[in-house]
């Protein structure tokens, strides 16, 4: 039904081939400056605290944690919407805003999709003047730029006839949120990071929507940073998932693996803490006490030692490393680290052996 | 740019397009597009349109007044002054010098409405553009226009304007100057707020992702959303203006004698009040009934301006 | 205080019967829902935005506006017919009777004052007593709902309270003046996972404990599941298919309930295939099509379905759906249950 877009553009942009990471992150930091009350000290959020982890190429990266855990952070830092403090950030081998790699010519290659669909289209715009506002920018010729963004509305689900000159507030969420998918699309992006971007919409429309990413993933060989809080979405939708607790990553690996069988005790709560789906086994117990704490001040040690039902002396003063559990699947638990001090690790020799 | 710079796909994309994707765009507007939307809904609220109706006929007349005023708007009599309010000749009185108050007031209504509808012009130029630049720009800049700004605001605008006038001395155009002094501020305060507001909404980023300048975005996408109610708030102030005018030309500030304004007019009739207060009062109506019908459009205005979501 | 409850055998607490709720006179929200809450009972109303799960809710308090809709039908609160009463009948209802939570706190609560003052407030308008008593049942009220050090935290304003804990007192407000019905439109859709299963948990330990009865208004399935005995589901203003939570989601009938419970990630047959979507969107509420309002995106449907009201049929004892065709509808679903189990 619909032109093609493009005959496979990634693979005259791919530089590093298939086994470089198309997007690799190191040490991110970002500290946001607070007063706190009147003349009071100066405090900072932590917003994001030390984030590494990478992206393959073509595959789908899950990044899951509750508010303030900094992965709504961690995605403007990538795009460059916000500056980072500190840490390396390359695509495909380059640093993005290196000269081999400015940051107009890497934005062209990744873009990002918002959870909220009305505020991330121009009210005062038609939805393909939304679409092809980026093409535009970069040169393409009017007609061909709007031609551009009927075809990609065709694409997404929504008839360029009926769609293409109506304004953003004549559409439905789910309708706005394909055309905020479109309108990523019109770059040709190799990388799309999806920020909540099916959270506000009602269930049988978001299943509509994932499945249409799903799609164009395939059609267009996208790579997904997917960022929710919903652990079912995830499961299904990611490759592998990110868990994110206060600015850090705290477990990293394959989706079936990670929310079928946590190594962090962070993991295990969130994965515990979903309602049943079956009537005669519902939770009884909450698996944590309280709110998630503010990034203003961490405690020290693990973060989540407040909360952790494994907690142990050393947790209060150690800070845990994201090691590997195994080669892919990587957690910060000094449970979990031989050696570590921690009564429930695991011995040196055992795993050596 | 990878995009559509291969002739490959380019070409496919015009010759293969499906029917729809070749016609004319025209041909998809169903919708009348924001501007014809807030047109539709402004004529159908009756309270605005009959404020539009009452401003454009005291807009023309003021105009055509050379030509159309009953009598001579300079030349007083000394034997008729301050006839009543439907005398035979003088059909709204005369006043202080016996000078026919119709043909003044539709003489007056020129100056009056010039000197109260300027200044908002030439501050919403002003100060639109500060607060924009302000608002989008953020950081130190926007610290060091704004409290410029705020310096203004210390004092009451009434104030301002007989201070800045008394400085510059009487005159319209030094009234206009002192005019636009006092609302640049006002108007740039709330366009920058309003900035500020849009400036943080996802469209904004989305737009700075596409790779756009920030000219290109301030042009594309923040101005049409900020001056819509800018515009809104500085018809609203056409009302104090024309009142802030008059008052200048009330205390010797503004449009000197025997040029007539409805403000001068107030003023030299006021000895007039206890003698005949109803042609004493006609200039006080005037300017009445042309701020509220500002108001009352610039009201209309905003709610045909709000969209739904 | 807290004297228990007698349990008056005089019906339901709340007893809807043929509401129908049309906004500005074209836009038919609810559209001939009936519903009882048992006495004790937690009922969760789900549907997907503009089903008229919220309208139907706030219509229990005539909270909809009421120059701006017509309502039709009966709502009995214990009895006694809520479309009938005066101001200050309503204003006992309120609060007194009935009393409800949101899903934003900090819009049920005023910043200006503290939650305790709050609290203490609503007891004294109600009850009459002195504020040292008042304060000791604020004080209770707090323990009820399990915040810690509650006697510091009644001395908070609602903005240096965290979201759990905002809603937590916001529970405690309303269950000030002991009401017998709680109504609850999404309390914890705007939370945090592992604050939304306490709150969820708090929320049933309190209907057991108090002996209340909830209707619990949600988008979300799971959560229905948690607190609630029954589950109503609606769509585009019609309870389409009512029972307990075991038969609704584990025995469906209804082509709809179907189409939720299969589009879920959770139910997704494989990772990597594709979820199993309701086409198509809601109907236009100010257009409603005649027949079943699901018909045009029903995998099942059929002439009739658009001809005329799809019958209601009994699907088990006190499981019902309003459908042609719910023994078909069943039997898919089960199938496919068995398929996914065998793989």
């Amino acid at each position: 039904m619909s032109t093609p877009i493009a005959s496979s553009p990634t693979s005259s942009r791919d530089r590093g081939g298939p086994g470089q990471p198309l997007l690799t992150v190191e040490g991110l930091v970002k500290h946001f400056p607070v007063k706190k009350g009147i003349g009071g000290k100066k405090a900072v959020v932590r917003a994001v605290d030390g984030v590494d982890f990478d992206i393959k190429k073509g595959e789908t990266l899950g990044v899951v944690g509750e508010s303030g855990c900094g992965k709504s952070s961690t995605a403007r830092l990538i795009m460059g919407l916000t500056q980072h403090d500190k840490g390396e950030m390359l695509f495909d081998g380059e640093r993005i805003g290196s000269r081999a790699l400015p940051l107009r010519e890497f934005r062209a290659q990744a873009q990002m999709v918002f959870q909220d669909s009305y505020s991330s289209l121009n009210p005062r715009m038609t939805i393909e003047g939304s679409i092809a506002f980026g093409p535009r920018v970069h040169g393409v010729p009017r007609r061909q730029a709007i031609e551009r963004a009927r075809s990609l509305l065709a694409r997404v689900g929504l008839e360029p006839a009926r769609f293409a000159a109506r304004y953003p507030h004549e559409l439905s969420g789910g309708q706005r949120q394909r055309v905020n998918i479109a309108r990523a699309l019109a770059l040709e992006p190799r990388l799309v990071v999806l920020d909540e971007a099916v959270s506000a919409l009602d269930k049988s429309v978001e299943a509509q929507v994932l499945n249409l990413l799903m799609d164009l993933k395939q059609e267009f060989d996208l790579t997904y940073l997917f960022i929710s809080h919903d652990l079912n979405v995830v499961r299904f939708i990611c490759d592998r998932v990110a868990v994110m607790y206060l600015g850090q990553v705290v477990e990293i690996g394959p989706a079936d693996t990670v929310l079928a069988d946590p190594a962090h005790p962070y993991t295990r709560a969130l994965l515990s803490s979903m309602p049943s789906m079956d009537p005669d086994n519902r939770t009884t117990v909450a698996p944590l006490a309280g709110d998630p704490p503010n990034p203003i001040d961490p405690p020290p040690g693990c973060r989540f030692n407040p909360r952790c039902s494994l907690v142990e002396d050393i947790c209060r003063s150690h800070v845990p490393p994201l090691a590997p559990v195994d080669p892919i699947h990587r957690v910060a638990c000094l449970a979990r680290q031989p050696g570590s001090g921690h009564s429930a690790a695991p011995s040196a020799e055992a795993v050596a052996a | 740019m990878a995009l559509g710079t291969s002739p490959a796909v380019s070409a496919i994309d015009i010759a293969g397009g499906a029917p729809p994707l070749t016609s004319t765009p025209e041909a998809f507007i169903a919708s009348r597009g924001f501007w014809g939307n807030v047109l539709a809904k402004l004529l159908r609220d009756p309270v605005a349109m009959t404020a539009a109706f009452v401003i454009l006929a005291i807009v023309a007349i003021a105009l055509l007044s050379p030509w159309i005023t009953p009598m001579d708007p300079y030349r007083g009599s000394m034997v008729r002054r301050l006839k009543p309010v439907g005398d035979a000749t003088y059909l709204l009185g005369s006043d202080e010098l016996g000078r026919d108050m119709l043909s003044r007031l539709m003489v007056g209504g020129r100056l009056s409405l010039f000197i109260g509808v300027t200044p908002v012009i030439l501050a919403f130029l002003l100060g639109s553009s500060i607060g924009i630049l302000a608002g989008y720009v953020g950081g130190w800049l926007n610290t060091v226009l704004m409290r410029t700004v705020d310096v203004f605001f210390a004092f009451p605008s009434v104030l301002l304007a007989i201070a800045l006038s008394g400085a510059l001395g009487a005159g319209v155009f030094n009234s206009i100057v002192s005019l636009t002094c006092v609302f640049t501020p006002q108007i740039a305060r709330v366009a920058e707020s309003v900035t500020t507001q849009i400036r943080s909404r996802d469209y904004v980023d989305a737009a700075r992702l596409s790779g756009a300048s920030t000219l290109t975005i301030l042009r594309a996408q923040v101005l049409g959303n900020v001056l819509g109610p800018i515009f809104v708030y500085s018809t609203s102030l056409i009302s104090v203006s024309m009142i802030l005018a008059s008052g200048l030309s009330f205390l010797g500030l503004g449009v000197k004698p025997p040029e007539p304004e409805w403000g001068l007019m107030l003023n030299t009739l006021r000895t007039a009040i206890y003698v005949n207060p109803m042609v004493a009062a006609l200039p006080g109506l005037a300017i009445f009934i042309v701020s509220i019908s500002f108001n009352l459009f610039s009201d209309g205005l905003r709610s045909a301006m709000e969209v739904k979501s | 205080m807290n004297e228990p409850r007698t349990k008056t055998p005089a019906g339901p607490a709340v007893a809807i019967q043929g509401l129908k709720v049309t906004f500005g006179g074209r836009v038919r929200a609810v559209d001939g829902v009936d519903l009882t809450l048992g006495r004790g009972q937690a009922i969760a109303l789900i549907g997907e935005s503009g089903s008229g799960k919220s309208v139907t809710l706030r219509a229990i308090m005539r909270l909809n506006p009421e120059r701006k809709s017509t309502i039709e039908g009966r709502i009995l609160v214990s009895g006694r017919d809520v479309m009938a009463m005066g101001r200050r009948e309503l204003t006992a209802l309120r609060g007194r009777e009935v009393a409800m939570i949101f899903q934003e706190p900090l819009l049920a609560l005023d910043p200006v004052y503290t939650v305790g003052r709050q609290i203490i407030e609503a007891i004294r308008q109600h009850e009459g007593i002195g504020a040292a008593e008042a304060r000791a049942r604020a004080l209770q009220q707090f323990e009820r709902v399990r915040i810690p050090s509650p006697e510091r935290r009644l001395d908070a304003y609602p903005h240096e309270m965290s979201g759990g804990m905002r809603q937590r007192a916001m529970i405690a407000l309303a269950l000030a003046c002991n009401p017998k019905v709680l109504l609850a439109d999404e309390p914890t859709t705007a939370l945090d996972a592992t604050v939304q299963i306490q709150i969820l948990l708090l929320l049933r330990d309190l209907q057991t404990e108090l002996g209340l009865s909830t209707l619990f208004v949600t988008h979300d399935l799971g959560a229905a599941v948690e607190v609630a005995d029954r589950i109503a589901v609606m769509y585009a203003g019609r309870i389409v298919e009512e029972g307990s939570a075991r038969q609704v989601v584990l025995n469906p009938h209804h082509p709809y309930t179907i189409g939720l419970l299969r589009s879920r990630a959770d139910g997704a047959l494989a990772k990597g295939s594709r979820l199993q979507t309701i086409p198509g969107s809601p109907p236009d509420l100010a257009n409603r099509p005649p027949g079943c309002p699901f018909a045009p995106r029903c995998f099942l449907a059929e002439d009739r379905c658009r001809a005329g009201d799809p019958p209601v049929v009994d699907a088990g004892p006190g499981h019902r759906a309003a459908c042609w065709k719910t023994d078909e509808a069943a039997r898919s679903f089960q199938a496919q249950r068995a398929e996914l189990s065998d793989a």
